[in-house]
């Protein structure tokens, strides 16, 4: 632990990154989150029109109807999918008829969301988030009450809220930088992600922390808190690099062979996953490190 | 030590029973085959907003509990088979409008699903001000909010509806209308406001619109009102037959809609078997091959986990949806962690020189306090995501939260039994090489 701020440059290097990427680009939220509507449809495999003939087929519904910007993605070998505003019962038949003239199609999904229901998952997703995060540093600084020595726990606690920032920024600076090159949309299963990273984010904090906590406790022992902090590691690190790889290894069967529908999900969580990991080494224990260092200076 | 060897066989048969309970139930269609989610299924979701603004605060969930069951009976009549009907409260902490959620399985025709409730008709008695009879309406055509004033009177006190004639000799008094008998409740309500009123006009609103106002002659007991309007005898007749299977409390909106095809649905749930099972055996490999010992002990032990849980997902029972899935299969990486956790701690106690037995024990309790802080860490977030949580996040919530309880057991408790049972001696160059990791000969 003789190199702390050193180590600290990587994670903060990182973090400035995803902000820059955030800011710049910013997220794009997907339907279920702003409000609008979703509609594939797939064509027999033998008169598959192209994205073209697509697109000029439903442009001057899209006037009539007056639905703003139409979207429109090749799905799957056969099939499109139309985003644009929230519809109707019939101003989707009135859709699904233009794209029928290309040949007959089926439609495999359509969903329609009012704004207001997309601002108010929006809303309840960010407040959960927010909620999540403040019980478990309130549960962290209870479990390591007995921990005043040389740093107080609630310390830990704050340590653990920054680690968390981190771990959360990196996933979301890496939709942004997807959504600006490959039109990635964040969801509510985007939400659902970044929730259980906060909890695998703890969690691997919590790991190294506890082996901490074990360590100050045992008598016997003369070390400064650096060593103390730098032998945790690398007691738990094998612990680490094991379970993210298995969690890892579990996500990408997802990712690559899963439903499409939580390919985006996995993606965030193997992202998130190493993230955490490397930031329980890193981020968390330097900082802590770094803060007793800072403190001893100052006393 | 025989104690041990005999809770290990235990455990095993009965994991061996819960395996057989779930291979034999799977697929039977009958009461204990999963519950798919609409995502993976296929069929329909519709959300309605119910606007409640304008009933007391106290008979809001009576009037939402009465909605639920219009709407259910109706769906019903149709034949779809298992819809799940649903209130909910919208807003960011659940205090905003209130919702009707319905799930219909295997329906992908939202036509006639939005039809299907879309004829259920909003019935209301609303008194005429004194002094507003000329001017109910307003220019347009549509009523003067201005002009009436609630009875709490509506189609939820309903209990059944019939064509009639009128029985006068002109031709006007023979035209078609519709007889409604409240139920008891709402006859008390009827006579109440009828003898409060004599004199005042009583206005019957069908979907917000006036379809007559006539004047209180008289108190009315009994609990049978007449609608008289333009009608036909088929319009009179369809709006008795639609009253009979239920007429809304309070007015209605469709906020959203989602269908899924059931080929999408089918290979979504199909990807996500797959995914799992592959995800499983290369995660047992490396297990095996990194903790060998250990790691086999392990990988029983989420074996026991997952039969475990999709046995409660069978008993609860939870309907699983892709992000439900997706949290099992985090749940297990969770599982592993346990394990992992436990697997080095015990290395740690057998290189400080221990008797694989105490090193077991040792271990065990040393990795305890790591597990059970993270899954409490868990446990937390799983609440306020089931508590905060729509639909989507709510599935994950669960199987997650599920998980955590779930894996904490078969993490402390099977893995530590088999180990134990197996009564390896650490000594011997065969158990040492079963009790060391990674690449340690």
């Amino acid at each position: 632990m003789k190199h702390e701020k050193r180590l600290l440059l990587v994670p903060a290097v990182i973090s400035l990154l995803a902000v820059i990427m955030l800011l710049l680009w910013g997220l794009k939220p997907g339907i279920d989150l702003t409000g609008g509507s979703l509609l594939q449809v797939s064509y027999q495999t033998t008169g598959v029109p192209s994205i073209a003939q697509v697109q000029s087929a439903v442009a001057p519904a899209a006037a009539s109807l007056k639905l703003g910007e139409v979207r429109v993605q090749p799905t799957g070998t056969n099939g499109y999918t139309l985003t644009e505003r929230a519809l109707t019962n019939d101003e989707k038949n009135s859709l699904e008829q233009t794209l029928g003239t290309l040949g007959p199609i089926h439609e495999d999904e359509f969903t329609s969301v009012s704004p207001t229901i997309g601002q108010e998952l929006l809303n309840k997703g960010l407040i959960a988030l927010g909620l999540v995060a403040v019980c478990i540093i309130l549960f962290i600084a209870f479990a390591f009450r007995k921990v005043s020595k040389p740093v107080a726990s609630w310390k830990y606690g704050i340590v653990a809220i920054i680690t968390l920032v981190h771990d959360i920024l990196i996933p979301t600076g890496l939709f942004a930088l997807l959504g600006h090159v490959a039109g990635a949309e964040v969801d509510s299963l985007f939400i659902v992600a970044l929730l259980t990273l906060l909890g695998v984010s703890i969690n691997n904090t919590i790991v190294v922390f506890d082996r901490i906590r074990e360590n100050l406790g045992a008598v016997g022992r003369k070390e400064t808190f650096d060593e103390t902090v730098g032998r945790s590691i690398m007691q738990t690190l094998a612990r680490s690099i094991n379970t993210s790889l298995t969690v890892v290894i579990v996500l990408a069967a997802l990712y690559f062979v899963g439903p499409a529908s939580t390919q985006d999900f996995a993606l965030t969580l193997i992202v998130g996953m190493i993230a955490g990991t490397y930031s329980s080494i890193f981020l968390a224990s330097p900082l802590l490190v770094a803060w007793e260092k800072w403190q001893r200076r100052n006393s | 030590m025989f104690a041990l060897r005999y809770s290990a066989v235990i455990i095993l048969i009965v994991a061996a029973a819960l395996g057989f309970f779930i291979w034999h139930t799977t697929g039977a269609g009958g009461r204990f085959d999963f519950k798919l989610g609409l995502d993976l299924s296929g069929g329909t979701e519709l959300a309605y907003s119910a606007d409640t603004s304008k009933v007391p605060a106290s008979q809001i969930q009576d009037s939402l509990a009465s909605l639920q069951t219009v709407i259910e009976r109706r769906i019903n009549a149709f034949g779809v088979s298992e819809p799940q009907v649903q209130t909910a409260q919208g807003g960011a902490l659940g205090t905003g409008q209130y919702r009707l959620i319905i799930d219909l399985p295997g329906v992908t025709n939202v036509d006639q699903a939005i039809a299907m409730i879309g004829q259920t008709p909003l019935l209301e008695f609303k008194l005429v001000k004194p002094g507003f009879e000329s001017s109910t309406t307003l220019p347009d055509g549509s009523p003067n909010p201005l002009a009436f004033t609630d009875t709490g009177l509506t189609g939820e006190y309903l209990s059944s509806a019939a064509l009639q004639f009128g029985n006068g000799s002109s031709a006007l008094a023979t035209a078609p209308l519709v007889q409604i008998n409240f139920n008891s409740q709402g006859a008390a309500l009827f006579s109440q406001i009828t003898g409060n009123n004599v004199g005042h006009e009583l206005a019957i609103f069908l979907d917000g619109q006036v379809i007559s106002a006539p004047v209180i002659q008289q108190k009315i007991d009994g609990g049978t009102a007449v609608i008289s309007g333009n009608f036909t005898a088929e319009s009179a007749k369809s709006l008795a037959d639609n009253l009979n299977l239920g007429a809304l409390p309070v007015p209605i909106t469709l906020v959203s809609t989602q269908t899924i095809g059931p080929t999408l649905g089918e290979q979504a749930t199909h990807a996500g078997v797959v995914a799992g099972i592959i995800g499983f055996i290369a995660l047992s490999i490396f297990l095996i091959l990194w903790y060998r010992l250990p790691g086999v002990v392990a990988v029983v032990s989420l074996i026991i986990y997952s039969i475990l849980m999709l046995t409660i997902f069978k008993l609860i029972p939870v309907v699983l949806t892709a992000a439900g899935l997706a949290g099992f299969i985090l749940s297990v990486g969770l599982a592993v962690d346990a394990n992992i956790l436990i697997a080095e701690r015990m290395k740690e106690e057998l290189a400080a020189g221990k008797k694989a037995d105490a090193a077991i024990r040792e271990g065990f309790a040393r990795a305890w306090l790591a597990i059970r802080d993270s899954n409490i860490a868990h446990l937390i977030a799983s609440v306020i995501l089931f508590w905060l949580g729509t639909s989507i996040i709510k599935g994950f919530a669960l199987v997650f939260g599920l998980g955590v309880l779930v894996s904490m057991f078969s993490a402390i408790t099977i893995s530590r039994t088999f180990l134990l049972a197996l009564g390896v001696n650490a000594e011997g160059p065969v158990g040492r090489f079963l009790m060391r990791s990674g690449l340690n000969k």
